[in-house]
């Protein structure tokens, strides 16, 4: 029953993630996704104090507003302080994850949080956390009560907001043009992955939830230029990876969070060696036929 | 307190070792990170930091010790590695450079959390320690490991200065660099091996996830105290010898505490301290300057509105009330105190009871000011056949910033005109009659 679990979860994170992911990676703000899901770590710190638990809608809210207040920062260092861009991304978020270390480091032993689950999740251990809820004498691990709320918040979000997120992705000076707000959304969309970041930092830790947030909707991309497609297949190369990666992860005896993330990169290159091939093999048609017509 | 003596002390030669390894540390990092810095791929540094941690496990699996020289080299290797994968991926679809990084940097980063975990679960008892290249632990440095930094520090220090011209042509304008006829190909590759030597022992301190920091946090600050590219890397090579120095500080004071968090932190504070009191386009220095701009053009544009009022009524010397020195341009009531009290202060105008009027010199600033004013106008509507409705708001704008020199020219241009576009005296001043 354990392995249904892991792939459950592995699968709503890598369908939240896919699905936003898919807009960062369009809005070319793939490295402002990696920089929320490090930042978010004192916000997740400093409200897990407060609450002592890290389910809760304090923690959730803390972790949101840590994540756009990242995205202020970043902005207000290029804008204001006149740094270039790439280096505002790669100070605020080192900047804001060493002091949720510290943190964490300085509360060693008092709080449930240790530097090795900010980085691999536990994924692994999921079945020791278990809820009160049971189903059929099934207790459900209680991360299931955190990350399927979660993902049912995203899908919503993306389904009823999806032609302002398209709009304001594509074209934002033609949506600001027709009235839309676009700074609002932007940052509804940075509430969004922040969100996403906290619930799936505690099964899959900080960084691997980049690679649920960038790479399966970059081998997405590769494949069609449609947007609502290519949300569809970002999810289907999640829960592929999910799943491949839970029996990779039994096969090599390590962290299940860690070959999930794996198997999704296997994926991507699997999906770009197709691509260049079947492009090569275009132009080649394309000399064939010029040859036959001349 | 007990412990601060004590580490600053050295009485412990391990003491020493660890201080000095982190300083050479922070000093080789900073001084790479300015040249990836300058190239505007800072991030590029975060891509190679957490792809060295599958070369490091693969090295330690296939040899099985914790030999530095060999995790060295996994590492060089897979930093490599995942340099030359962002760039295939970014030249050869349609993916943009950021997403690209993301893509290796999370894959790599993945592929050796499943090694080390591997490697955890195995059960070798030579693994213990390897989890410290995460997030570093100045503490763990050993005698060797001092002796492999400096070895790398001196080969990347001497390249750095045998191709010093070269790297500077390049970073800052690599068409022409490629022009001239430099060897492009070979800064590149010499400068992408050196970024992956300095993250590859880079990470004995700070970590595979922070140690993007401690390239682009130092360079950063550097940058806002000098434009001068030698100045620049003397003192980011001295913020991160000072970081690194504070690391092993922390590290020894408190052993539980990883010591990346913490050089990471003196150092962003270092950077964000710069960014606001830089003497190179730091932010204050910014403003000081825009306000001491604004507090010249509202100087001049108070000794405009006794010429203009001039023109109306009275001469130049009438003394004016404030009321009618706002009736002629709309000025708030504080600003216009504000920029007599300064007039004042520079000899400009002098109060009597409730008036305002010009001294001398004052009268000369007027003239000069109306002047440049009017023989822009004149220039605009005689040499660049610009209407002559349309040329006031430009002459308004270029009135403060034009210099002597400048003026000069316009005159000479402008020989024995006197009348503006709108037919208004273009007044003299002394050092023109």
């Amino acid at each position: 029953m354990s392995a249904v679990w892991i792939i459950l979860v592995g699968c709503f994170v890598a369908c939240s993630c896919a699905l936003l992911g898919s807009f960062l990676i369009l809005r070319r703000m793939a490295m402002v996704g990696d920089a929320i899901a490090h930042a978010v770590l004192p916000g997740i710190v400093i409200a897990f104090m407060i609450t002592g638990s890290r389910a809760s809608l304090p923690v959730l809210i803390g972790a949101a507003v840590t994540g756009m207040l990242t995205t202020i920062i970043i902005e207000l260092l290029h804008n204001k302080g006149g740094l270039q861009e790439d280096a505002s991304i790669g100070i605020s978020f080192t900047f804001l994850f060493a002091i949720g270390i510290i943190m964490i480091s300085s509360l060693a032993g008092q709080i449930e949080l240790d530097q090795d689950c900010v980085l691999n999740g536990e994924l692994d251990y999921l079945p020791l956390f278990t809820s009160d809820l049971s189903i059929a004498g099934e207790y459900i691990p209680r991360n299931i009560l955190t990350i399927f709320p979660a993902f049912l918040i995203i899908v919503g979000f993306i389904v009823l907001c999806f032609k302002r997120l398209q709009l304001t992705t594509f074209d934002e000076e033609f949506a600001a043009a027709i009235g839309i707000n676009v700074m609002v959304w932007h940052y509804l969309l940075m509430a969004a992955v922040s969100l996403t970041t906290v619930v799936s930092f505690e099964a899959v830790g900080a960084i691997l939830v980049v690679a649920f947030l960038v790479i399966p909707p970059a081998a997405a991309y590769l494949l069609t230029n449609r947007l609502k497609l290519m949300l569809i297949i970002a999810c289907v190369i999640g829960i592929l990876s999910s799943i491949g990666g839970y029996y990779l992860a039994v096969f090599t005896d390590s962290s299940s969070a860690a070959s999930m993330a794996t198997v999704s990169g296997l994926i991507f290159a699997l999906i770009f060696i197709y691509t260049k091939i079947k492009q090569i093999s275009k132009t080649k048609n394309v000399e064939e036929y010029k040859e036959v017509k001349a | 307190m007990q412990t601060w003596i004590e580490f600053l002390s050295f009485s412990d030669p391990g003491t020493q070792v660890v201080t000095l390894g982190s300083i050479l540390l922070g000093a080789i990092a900073s001084l790479i990170g300015c040249f990836t810095f300058l190239q505007k791929r800072a991030l590029i540094g975060d891509t190679i930091s957490h792809s060295v941690l599958p070369g490091i496990c693969l090295a330690f699996i296939l040899s099985g010790n914790k030999n530095p020289y060999v995790l060295l080299i996994g590492a060089i290797i897979s930093g490599w590695i995942s340099v030359l994968v962002s760039d295939i991926i970014t030249r050869q679809s349609k993916l943009k450079a950021d997403t690209s990084i993301a893509i290796v940097l999370s894959f790599f980063f993945a592929v050796g959390m499943m090694l080390l975990s591997g490697i955890q679960h195995s059960g070798n008892v030579n693994q213990a320690g390897l989890h410290h290249f995460l997030f570093g632990k100045a503490a763990a440095i050993v005698k060797e490991d001092v002796q492999m930094f400096l070895v790398v520090g001196i080969v990347i220090l001497s390249v750095v200065l045998i191709y010093y011209r070269q790297f500077k042509l390049y970073i800052f304008d690599k068409d022409f660099a490629q022009s001239t006829g430099l060897p492009v190909k070979l800064l590149d590759f010499l400068l992408t091996t050196l970024v992956v030597l300095a993250i590859s022992i880079g990470i004995r301190a700070v970590g595979v996830v922070l140690m993007s920091a401690l390239l682009i946090a130092p360079a950063a600050a550097a940058r806002f105290w000098s434009r001068d590219l030698f100045k620049m890397l003397l003192l980011a090579v001295f913020f991160g010898g000072v970081a690194g120095f504070f690391g092993a500080m922390i590290s020894y004071a408190q052993p539980n505490m990883p010591t990346g968090p913490w050089i990471i932190i003196v150092l962003t504070l270092v950077a964000f301290c710069s960014i606001i009191f830089g003497q190179e386009k730091g932010v204050l220095q910014r403003w000081r300057k825009r306000r001491a701009f604004q507090t010249k053009v509202l100087k001049e544009n108070i000794l405009k509105i006794f010429y203009h009022l001039s023109e109306q009524s009275g001469n130049l010397e009438s003394p004016r009330k404030l009321a009618d020195l706002q009736s002629r341009r709309p000025i708030v009531r504080q600003e216009l105190n504000r920029g007599l009290r300064l007039l004042k202060q520079n000899n400009f105008v002098q109060k009597h009871n409730e008036n305002w009027q010009l001294t001398s010199k004052g009268m000369e600033e007027s003239k000069r000011v109306i002047r440049l004013h009017r023989l822009w106008e004149l220039y605009l509507s005689e040499h660049l056949n610009i209407a002559s409705d349309h040329v006031h708001d430009d002459a308004e704008a270029i009135e403060h910033i034009l210099t002597s020199d400048l003026q000069a020219q316009l005159e000479n241009l402008l020989k024995e005109r006197d009348v503006d576009p709108h037919n208004k005296i273009i007044p003299n001043t002394k050092s023109n009659i």
